[in-house]
């Protein structure tokens, strides 16, 4: 899989697939979630949300909730107004209701809480809460929000004329509409990516504890980015005397994120505020329908591309014009400059001359978003249309979609590349990675296959995606959430006996930090990786950082890490050539001990000179042995992989089944194989759900559609594949251990590859696109339209 | 509200509670007996996060009333580990890597654990069939499946 690793199995650095340091715990059921906090005269919340998608209320009626027996307060728009709390800004800058005194503009938008003495109680009160509301005209579809003339919804907007939110571009909008001009061949396609929510199994919710003596805020929350919390809320409610020294936010164990636990939601300030109010502590965790319905969304981009080749079967020009649906708010979590998120790496995989891409914002009435699901930034929209269009170009050439790609991809000799739209690819190596997985998977034989299957009236196709990825934000140049730079850290202690602590800027949600942190100290220091204790969440105790999401965590925290460690190897040096009685010249590193050049049996272990660093350090140097590094990344990290679908579908019901997928990924130099297959794993099914079984859409009132798991369909053991994976590794040139990130590669790349094996399958048909979710009915009404359903 | 007086074995100690008619089972583990290893994470039947055994059989918590549980015996994943011993689905759940968030995992213990009861040396397609009420949005279930055939070796 990856070179021979460095160090033993017993120190466990790069390239062990050492088992998590935190499984102990979790096959125990001694993990310590957010619902597992229980505080001495603690209350409990709960909400009373909106039936109606965009009403006005008219009144609030609070009076048979409040005789409830326990319900101590019920918190409307009106008692946040007074402490100036109902509104509070987005992460991309816009502003949203924490709680309404006007209109209400979703359903399941949040109306008001009930405060209690237990959550029975408070679900009384709210069910006792009597709202009156007076229903307006809604808006669901982007594009007539769009139109001229439509209904202003953000009428809280006093100058604001349209629903239209932002216009961003990107390349060159000349040279891309000549080229598709003057090419031989052109396919265009509008491409839907719905709306869908990533259901992480432990739902939102925190417990915030204000203690009225000493001003100290204390907030349990499920975040996977506690400091940027800790800044927005010091940021947003220093008016009612929140001050940032005194705000403590912890990060418990997190029962999966994937980008749903990146923004601050209603329910998260009202609990502080009925907290700040009452002095006592709140708990609010939110139910499983409040979390699909209310909490932000992912995807809803409506992309019309066009894709040109010249004559000899070589891209040309890709040019998109995409409409983002926001719902009520830009509650996106996107770096401040990209308001469709690193959209832009839309070229792909292929050496594309020019391009130019547009997206426009629209507001709806539907729930605030727009986050990743398990992506980086508008990631998986990009590769699915480049990976779509280009499987539509070879089927419109006539070109078998391996040979199209092989032809068109960006040369590996020609990396750092450049690309169309602006970004500069680290490294790759896409050819190596697209006939591994051809070899593995017998691609030659599967299309002997499909044409014997299709000489007798079978279906069966074959998909390919060979995506290319963009993660690890970022430099600091381009790369900020509400003005704070990208960066990432490490604080690492050594202690006299040689065992360490690092604590860093991240936050796991499952993705086994504890583990691979470990791992790349001891791969730095030669200490244990056993003997390395990691901690993230705190923050008190660890130091700042952006947090975990776009897998961002190895390219920026995990690269502190390994500076830190370089840091605390320099003193290292320094004591040794003390104890050696030797210039620092004369020594030699090898993880674990420096030796005398010549004389290696003169040597002093990290864990000799850690001692030393306490108990004997040089005259003229500061004893103890720790480091801190802000680590900012110079570039982003460029993943990559290509995956192979093997489809048969039911001409009875129109069922997709799976019968192959061969997933090969490129994450550079890899920590823990076995992690990273696990992460792999994992993407590759959040990546087959949208594409074959999940999607929230809206009725025209606005009602949700897959508001709850009956409707939403999370893929059981059933539906999910046994996935089958392999490694190329091309090192990022950058990174200081040549690794790249991997969480969420497999949630990007295996969506196109499902769809275009579906496709594949039914290409002899005349069939060229299907949007996803490829449900059986929507393949079944094909099968039938064309006279081949059973 | 009216209480009721019940008694149960949880993980062989006998307990006892006064309870309301609409206490939910889970609630009654996590909140009167301050067992948290037992999750909630859908409360509508589905997720199976919630999963603990009633007289040895998977339930899922979320839709069994507390007083339903009166004079049964209950199984957590507390309970799994016997005398500083892991079970053997707990060791074949961390060998291969069988959890990464940790929330799905003691249901998705629980149900293997009782399929092995049943079931010494289940395929492929069995496993799947027997998790398909536990939702897990981690690892898609491969190694889900090697951990149970794991322990599924080291019970024979």
């Amino acid at each position: 899989m990856s070179s021979t690793p460095r160090t033993s199995p017993e120190v466990g650095g790069m390239g062990h697939s050492m088992k998590r340091k935190e499984d102990p715990r979790f096959i125990r059921g001694q993990g310590k979630y957010v619902d597992d906090v229980v505080l001495p005269g603690m209350l409990y919340m709960d909400i009373v949300r909106s039936p109606f998608a965009h009403a006005r209320i008219k009144k609030i009626d609070t009076a048979a909730a409040l005789k409830v027996p326990g319900v101590l307060a019920v918190i409307t728009g009106e008692t946040l107004a007074q402490f100036k709390l109902h509104w509070m800004p987005t992460l991309m800058s816009d502003t949203q209701m924490v709680l309404p005194v006007e209109k209400v503009m979703y359903q399941a938008q949040e109306v008001a809480a009930v405060i209690a003495t237990d959550r029975y109680t408070a679900a009384d009160g709210v069910a006792a809460v009597e709202v009156d509301y007076d229903p307006l005209p809604v808006i669901v579809d982007p594009f007539k929000a769009l139109e001229p003339g439509a209904q202003v919804l953000r009428t809280d907007k006093p100058d604001k004329k349209d629903n239209h939110i932002f216009h961003w571009e990107v390349g060159d909008r000349a040279a891309t509409d000549k080229a598709i001009k003057d090419a031989a061949a052109v396919v265009k396609q509008r491409i839907y990516i719905p709306r869908i929510h990533v259901a992480s199994i432990e739902t939102c919710g925190c417990v915030a504890s204000f203690n009225k003596t000493d001003g100290q805020l204390t907030v349990w929350m499920t975040t996977q980015a506690p400091h940027a919390i800790r800044t927005v809320f010091a940021l947003v409610a220093g008016h009612v005397g929140l001050s940032e020294e005194k705000i403590r936010i912890i990060s418990p164990d997190i029962g999966g994120g994937f980008g749903g636990k990146v923004p601050v939601y209603p329910g998260y300030v009202i609990a502080v505020a009925a907290s700040v109010v009452t002095g006592k502590p709140i708990k609010w965790i939110e139910d499983r329908m409040e979390n699909l319905q209310a909490d932000s969304f992912a995807r809803d981009y409506h992309m019309d591309a066009e894709l040109a080749a010249d004559k000899d079967g070589k891209i040309t020009a890709l040019r998109i014009k995409t409409v983002a649906d926001h719902g009520y708010a830009d509650a996106a979590a996107n770096p401040s400059k990209f308001p469709a998120g690193l959209f832009s790496v839309v070229t792909g995989s292929y050496d594309i001359k020019s391009a130019f891409v547009e997206v426009d914002g629209a507001y709806t009435n539907k729930a605030p978003g727009g986050i990743a699901y398990r992506c980086s930034f508008r990631v998986t929209e990009a590769a699915h249309a480049i990976e779509r269009m280009t499987d539509m170009l070879a089927q419109k050439l006539k070109v078998d979609a391996a040979e199209f790609r092989l032809k068109n991809f960006i040369p590996a000799d020609k990396f750092p590349y450049k690309s169309a739209l602006g970004w500069e690819y680290d490294s790759g190596n896409y050819a190596g990675a697209l006939k591994k997985a051809m070899d593995q998977i017998g691609y030659a034989g599967l299309r002997k296959e499909q044409a014997e299957k299709r000489a007798k009236g079978e279906l069966m196709g074959i998909g390919i995606s060979s995506f290319t990825e963009i993660v690890g934000a970022g430099p600091s140049k381009h790369f900020d959430i509400l003005g704070i730079k990208m960066f990432d850290s490490c604080e690492l202690r050594v202690h006299p006996t040689g065992k360490a602590i690092a604590r860093f800027g991240t936050k796991s949600q499952g993705q086994g930090h504890e583990t691979t942190y470990a791992q790349i100290i001891a791969e730095e220091l030669g200490i244990p990786a056993a003997h390395v204790q990691v901690e993230e969440g705190d923050t008190d105790t660890a130091p700042y950082g952006l947090g975990t999401y776009a897998s961002r965590s190895t390219p920026t925290a995990g690269a502190a890490g390994a500076m830190a460690a370089r840091k605390v190897r320099d003193k290292a040096r320094k004591i040794a050539a003390h104890l050696l009685e030797v210039s620092e010249e004369d020594l030699v590193w090898e993880p674990g001990k420096f030796s005398v050049k010549g004389a290696p049996a003169k040597s002093k272990t990290i864990q000799e000179i850690a001692l030393a660093a306490y108990t004997n350090h040089p005259q003229g140097m500061e004893a103890g042995l720790e480091a801190v590094n802000y680590y900012d990344p110079p570039n982003l990290t460029f993943p990559f992989g290509s995956y192979i679908c093997v489809v048969d579908i039911d001409r009875g019901t129109g069922a997709v089944k799976i019968r192959r997928f061969v997933a090969i990924d490129d994450c550079g130099n890899i920590i823990n194989p076995m992690i990273v297959q696990g992460q792999v794993h994992g993407g590759l099914t959040m990546g087959m759900a949208p594409a074959l079984l999940e999607e929230i859409s809206y009725d025209e009132s606005g009602n949700i559609q897959g508001g709850s798991f009956m409707d939403y369909l999370v893929p059981t053991a059933m539906e999910t594949p046994k996935w089958e994976t392999g490694h190329t590794v091309t090192p990022s040139p950058h990174h200081p251990l040549g690794a790249k990130g991997v969480g969420e590669s497999a949630t990007v790349g295996a969506p196109p590859a499902i769809a275009n094996a579906v496709v594949d399958a039914l290409a002899h048909l005349g069939v060229t696109h299907l949007d996803i979710p490829i449900t059986p009915e929507k393949v079944w009404r094909i099968l039938k339209d064309k006279g081949v359903a059973e | 509200m009216a209480k009721h007086d019940i008694h149960v074995t949880v993980n062989g100690a006998p307990l006892e509670a006064a309870v309301e008619s609409r206490l939910l089972l889970v609630h009654l583990l996590r909140e009167n007996f301050r067992l948290t290893g037992t999750h909630i994470g859908c409360d509508t039947t589905h997720c199976g996060a919630c999963t603990v055994l009633l007289d040895g059989v998977p339930v899922k918590s979320c839709t069994v009333l507390a007083v339903q549980a009166d004079g049964r015996s209950l199984t957590t994943v507390e309970g799994l580990e016997k005398d500083g011993k892991l079970h053997a689905i707990q060791e074949g759940f961390m060998q291969e890597h069988g959890l990464q968030c940790g929330f799905c995992t003691p249901g998705m213990m629980l149900t293997s654990a009782a399929l092995l009861e049943k079931s010494k040396n289940p395929q492929e397609d069995e496993i799947r069939h027997a998790i398909s009420g536990n939702l897990c949005r981690c690892t898609g279930y491969v190694n889900i499946v090697k951990a149970v055939q794991h322990a599924a070796a080291k019970l024979r």
